[in-house]
């Protein structure tokens, strides 16, 4: 089978990159503070301003996560969300925009849910990648496969910590765009950027000419404006999540006024 | 002849991998080649030979449990006696060998998971005699139900984190000690208390327990000239049953692995994924595991918290995909009358998670005749279990 329809994601890096223009990646989700909110607040970050979504596949045991997006998981299990409920999210948002739109998981949800019945159901839907951190290259083949049969882009994480070889073999299996890890660490917002994360890129640069995309422990307006002077995407998840959670019931108008800062800085 | 696994990517069959974010990546690399490097050293193992008998108190016995063998009256019933390893439980073989290997790599850090404590005891004994420092992560309902073994820990000088995230058991105690190691990976060594967990750890426990298994080979031959017709062992991430399974994989040797069926498998309430779970990914290798549909994975249950584990290593996995080893359950009230059997026939209080692999006689022995030859790994000690006995038993202390 061939794919003639251009990847989303590929599409929004290329246009970007003529507009010499740096993505703006919140991660929301899904099902959280609760399902229906969560679909709002995808349309809303993309009306206010967001240039890709990543869309969170809650699970139970997520060991990359810090504790604000170990919450917003439990919670939204709690409000009974799997993932043909994501998939379900997607699809009613995909009748109002046309954003790429990226699942985040850990690779039991789509182990268990079966390799190509996921791929083919996320693409149906209109999910255009998958993200999952715990799945490596090494094991990343029978999934890449399943994936890109319908379509969908398989995005690699790249890490402070990865050898110069790891790098290359990173960014040759990723697709869309390489996820370049900014810290040792889980995800979670910190107050100040890591003083290497220039070096680190420059690094993945070396190496690859895909689009690289930062996140893990960007919160602020200022911070984001820094990594998108070296990178071509500013991915945002714990600062996004926590304020959704402390604003309760405000919850899209402080996520919109939000994002629309954070992008008005990287523009700027 | 049996095919060496794991393959290069510590793969078992379809089972086991590395599963782990990239940050993790290089560290499994490093361990993987210092491993390599040090497993045929012979100053590595001169070394571990000597806290094997100096420390450990190793071999430990293989005992010909009389009484025990005239109750059932059928086949002749040995008991491999981990529970003599210093400490109480067979976890020792496993930090030691790992602690010397840490020592080596240069780290001055230990991280550790526990369920029941007797790992995280075991990382603390190795810790406080190589002089590391340790934090040992655990699940807060465990630190409640093992009070004791907490404060075993601390006095030697480990400091225990109660962990309040999930089903606050060793899953989550060992998603945490996760965490710990994706943010100190640099000066952190993380000492996996089971045969679970990404490549090379897997392989690296099993060949540090393997050692139950090569002396009861050599000891049984010793007393009855002859390999077991059965081994029996209690699995929770299975180390110490694929320590004694291993030199007697293939051989002829009926291999049962005994896992907690808590209240009754078909009250869901049990850790027994073997028998009742589904393939899927936790904690870095494809296994099988208790998890949902949609690949959440689910509590498990057991009276021991040593066997309160909803996944189990991925060489389980495959040798009972290639029928190689057996796997059935007993209940959590099975376990405890095989607890006081025990004890009052023989004299020896088994840990409770041992206590399964005793229970299992009762559905063994009426298949098998007097000539026959039974070895059960007593992986651990009891006392640490006498309060949680006690409490099922309805008596108060
Ligand atoms: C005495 C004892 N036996 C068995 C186990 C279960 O672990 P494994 O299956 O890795 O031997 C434990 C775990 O804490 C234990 O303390």
């Amino acid at each position: 089978m061939i794919m003639i329809k251009l990847n989303r994601i590929d599409g929004l890096f290329s246009r970007l990159r003529e507009g010499n223009k740096k993505a703006l990646m919140p991660y929301l989700m899904a099902g959280y503070p609760d399902i229906e909110t969560s679909l709002k607040l995808l349309l809303a970050v993309a009306e206010a301003g967001a240039d890709l979504v990543e869309f969170g596949i809650p699970y139970s045991d997520p060991l990359a996560d810090g504790p604000t997006i170990q919450k917003a998981a439990n919670s939204a299990l709690r409000n009974n969300v799997n993932t043909d409920t994501v998939f379900d999210l997607v699809k009613r948002a995909r009748q109002r925009t046309e954003i790429p739109i990226v699942a985040m998981t850990y690779y039991n949800t789509i182990y268990r849910y079966g390799l190509e019945e996921c791929a083919k159901n996320a693409a149906e839907a209109g999910v255009d990648g998958v993200i999952a951190p715990d799945l490596p290259p090494e094991e990343a083949e029978p999934w890449r496969e399943a994936a890109q049969k319908y379509g969908l882009a398989t995005v690699m994480l790249a890490a402070p910590t990865s050898t110069d070889g790891r790098l290359k073999k990173v960014s040759e299996v990723s697709q869309g765009f390489v996820y370049c890890v900014s810290l040792t660490g889980v995800t979670g917002a910190r107050t100040n950027l890591p003083t290497n994360l220039t070096d680190f890129i420059k690094r993945v640069r070396k190496v690859t000419d895909k689009p690289l995309a930062v996140g893990f422990g960007i919160s602020r307006s200022e911070q984001a404006r820094q990594v998108s002077e070296v990178a071509d995407g500013v991915i945002i998840g714990s600062a996004l999540v926590s304020l959704i959670a402390e604003a309760g019931d405000n919850c899209i108008k402080a996520a919109e006024k939000y994002i629309s800062d954070v992008k008005s800085a990287m523009d700027s | 002849m049996q095919v060496k696994l794991p393959d290069e990517r510590g793969h078992f069959g379809e089972f086991g991998g590395k599963f782990v974010p990239e940050t993790l990546m290089t560290a499994l690399e490093e361990l993987e080649k210092a491993y390599a490097k040090y497993k045929d050293d012979e100053d590595f193992k001169a070394e571990l030979a000597l806290y094997h008998k100096e420390y450990i108190g190793r071999p430990t016995l293989l005992y010909f449990a009389e009484r025990l063998t005239k109750h059932y009256g059928h086949a002749k019933i040995y008991l491999k006696r981990e529970d003599l390893c210093h400490g109480g439980a067979h976890k020792i073989n496993n930090t030691i060998g790992q602690a010397l290997l840490a020592k080596r790599m240069g780290k001055q850090r230990i991280i550790a998971e526990t369920g029941a404590g007797q790992h995280g005891v075991a990382s603390a004994t190795a810790a406080a005699l190589f002089g590391f420092e340790c934090q040992v992560y655990m699940g807060e309902e465990d630190t409640n139900r093992q009070s004791l073994n907490v404060f075993r820990m601390n006095l030697l000088g480990t400091e225990v984190v109660p962990v309040t995230s999930g089903t606050k058991t060793l899953k989550d105690a060992m998603n945490e000690a996760i965490r710990d190691w994706v943010t100190n990976v640099e000066t952190t060594y993380y000492m996996i208390g089971s045969v679970a967990g990404p490549h090379p750890y897997p392989m690296m426990v099993r060949d540090f327990q393997s050692v139950i298994g090569l002396e009861t080979k050599a000891q049984i031959h010793e007393f009855e000239g002859r390999d077991p017709d059965v081994i029996i062992a209690c699995v929770g991430g299975g180390s110490n049953a694929m320590g004694i399974f291993y030199p007697f994989i293939g051989t002829g040797t009926r291999l049962i692995g005994v896992e907690p069926a808590g209240l009754g498998l078909e009250t869901g309430q049990h850790g027994a994924p073997l028998t009742k779970g589904h393939k899927g990914i936790l904690h870095g290798s494809l296994s099988y595991l208790l998890q949902d549909d949609y690949g959440q994975i689910l509590p498990a249950h057991s009276i021991s918290a040593g066997l309160d584990y909803p996944g189990v290593g991925p060489e389980h996995s495959y040798l009972k995909e290639n029928e190689l080893a057996k796997y059935d359950s007993v209940t959590d009230d099975e376990a405890l009358a095989a607890f006081q059997l025990l004890s009052r026939t023989e004299g020896i209080l088994p840990a409770l998670e041992s206590a399964h692999a005793v229970a299992y006689l009762e559905k063994l022995m009426p298949d098998l005749s007097k000539d026959d030859i039974v070895v059960i790994n007593l992986s651990g000690r009891g006392d640490k279990d006498v309060q949680v006995a006690a409490s099922a038993l309805g008596v108060q202390i």
